[in-house]
């Protein structure tokens, strides 16, 4: 799905991403973990073309993607739902969801957008119930919620997140989990990044763990949760209770 | 005494209808980019003056689309030229790029029309028909403006609040990145905002030009007028300056039971400092509004 290689990012004469390599096959979910300002978000942002790189290359469906501009990246097929929401807050929920098919209404897909609507409203039921509310209204959830819905609405074939469960309440978290889980069931590709270590290797195949700039470790998620720097870094366990 | 004060609302109306059409052209502007085009009244100029010109060798509704799209084009031009390739310019740089093309416009309209006066034909009838409107006369002049300034007003809604593209356009100016996120080409959007707000501007000038005339440099009396408006309801706020315009428009008219005539122009800017320094959010600035806009 997507070949990274090599990819040296960052902003202004700050140097963020220092040779970052990974790649997320069909169907998969795949995460990364890493510390506040190991380069999670920029990586993603590069992905989508939001900040440009460096150097390195990004090859999305086996296409050559480094010069693109953000909206062709959404129309080969890559969505990327933004830290901290990004929601239209003075257009109603309906009308956020219409601007995420636009890519849809482009290519001419009206009949896909009137079934992707009910299906968007099926992952998330709150939303239906707040269909004509303003999106500057919505709890920080919901718009996290609404954000998702309006990614999906442009069908993508990789979804990447940045970091949903930000600033949610616990329930909250498990109710986005529990969607990324169900999108994984329906055969969806994910790239998810996460403060949340435990949950996101939960429900990825594969993680990789970024720590300033570098991959450090890769592997499925279960040798990574079982891995004993991990859990001391991301898990917050202690040596001692590891060693017992 | 009721004829007179009818007649003075319906031509309060009229220039405040106007104003409100200019200062709309400002508020789609600054919704798409947060940038104040002071080139706007040239627009209103240009239109006319086009409008003027091929009208000696087309039918009118002709001549005043070809002007329509015409000035369109110029916007598309200056936006393509001097705003598109600048990479997050400060307010004041814009303010200067802008202040600088409406002077280059008016200096250019001034080497292509010269400095006389002109006017469009009137719409319907002459200079000297009237029709009457509970015993006031008015030009039927009067009625073609409110009625296209109307218009404008209730397409632009349906555009922004039902169209693919309108929305686009709302979604770039809430958030640029999300906008981008949903694959919309956002600068593509600025320039289709500017072609708008050309357009409109233009519409404005050719409908306003058989009552106020129309010469190289009326533009700027209507910019200022109309910046006074969009302050004054709100920047940004499309309906709010619909209303505000036709309040300063009714000031104005008014003001001359009281006040001598030269006095009127001394009413929107007097409006626009009160405002500026008691209620910078404008009449209708609602705070949770604005901070749903993120101005």
């Amino acid at each position: 799905m997507i070949r990274v290689r090599n990819l040296e990012s960052g902003y202004g004469a700050l140097r963020v991403l220092k040779g970052v390599s990974l790649h997320v096959d069909k169907g998969e979910i795949v995460t990364i973990i890493g510390a506040n300002g190991a380069g999670k978000s920029t990586l993603l942002k590069t992905l989508a073309s939001i900040v440009r790189p460096r150097s390195g290359t990004i090859l999305l469906n086996r296409a050559p993607v480094v010069r693109s501009s953000a909206e062709t990246i959404v129309a080969m097929g890559c969505s990327l739902v933004p830290e901290g929401r990004h929601v239209f807050g003075a257009m109603t929920v309906v009308e956020n969801l219409a601007l995420g098919a636009y890519i849809q209404y482009k290519r001419g897909k009206k009949y896909e957008i009137e079934e992707d609507l009910p299906y968007v409203f099926s992952i998330f039921p709150t939303l239906l119930a707040r269909k004509t509310q303003l999106a500057g209204t919505l709890s920080g959830g919901e718009q996290q919620m609404l954000a998702m819905a309006r990614a999906l609405m442009a069908r993508p074939g990789l979804l990447m997140l940045d970091e949903p469960s930000m600033g949610l309440a616990p329930l909250m978290v498990k109710e986005l989990f529990s969607v990324v889980r169900r999108l994984r069931d329906e055969g969806k590709t994910i790239l998810l990044v996460e403060q949340n270590a435990k949950a996101a290797l939960g429900v990825a195949d594969r993680g990789y763990v970024l720590e300033t700039g570098r991959i450090v470790l890769e592997g499925a998620s279960r040798e990574l949760l079982d891995n004993k720097d991990v859990q001391r870094a991301y898990l917050g366990k202690e040596y001692r209770k590891i060693n017992e | 005494m009721l004829e007179q004060t009818v007649q003075y609302i319906l031509s309060g109306l009229t220039i405040g209808s106007i104003y409100a059409i200019a200062a709309i052209g400002y508020n789609i502007i600054y919704n798409a980019t947060g940038i104040i085009n002071f080139a706007q009244g040239e627009f209103i100029m240009v239109g006319a003056m086009t409008a003027i010109t091929l009208s000696a060798f087309l039918p009118l509704p002709l001549a005043i689309l070809f002007a329509v799209i015409i000035t369109a084009l110029l916007g598309a031009l200056i936006e393509i030229c001097c705003i598109r390739w600048l990479d997050r310019p400060s307010v004041l740089r814009m303010i200067i790029i802008t202040i600088g093309l409406s002077i280059l416009i008016r200096e250019a309209a001034l080497h292509i029309w010269d400095e006389k006066v002109r006017s469009l034909r009137f719409f319907t009838g002459n200079e000297v028909s009237s029709v009457s409107v509970f015993g006031a006369h008015i030009s039927p002049q009067v009625l073609w403006v409110l009625g296209i300034c109307a218009l404008i007003v209730v397409l632009l809604n349906v555009f922004f609040k039902y169209t693919l593209t309108g929305r686009s356009i709302r979604a770039c100016s809430s958030d640029k990145m999300a906008a981008s996120l949903c694959g919309i080409n956002t600068r593509n959007m600025v320039t289709l905002s500017f072609m708008l707000s050309g357009a409109i501007g233009a519409l404005a000038g050719c409908v306003i030009s058989p009552i106020t005339q129309t010469q190289y440099d009326c533009g700027t009396h209507l910019a200022i007028k109309g910046f006074a408006v969009a302050v004054f309801g709100g920047l940004g706020n499309s309906m709010a300056a619909v209303a505000a315009g036709l309040i300063v428009g009714l000031l104005e008219t008014f003001s001359i039971t009281v006040m001598p005539l030269a006095y009127t122009d001394a009413i929107s800017i007097a409006i626009l400092l009160l405002v500026l320094f008691f209620r910078p959010s404008g009449l209708f600035g609602n705070r949770e509004a604005g901070r749903l806009k993120e101005f």
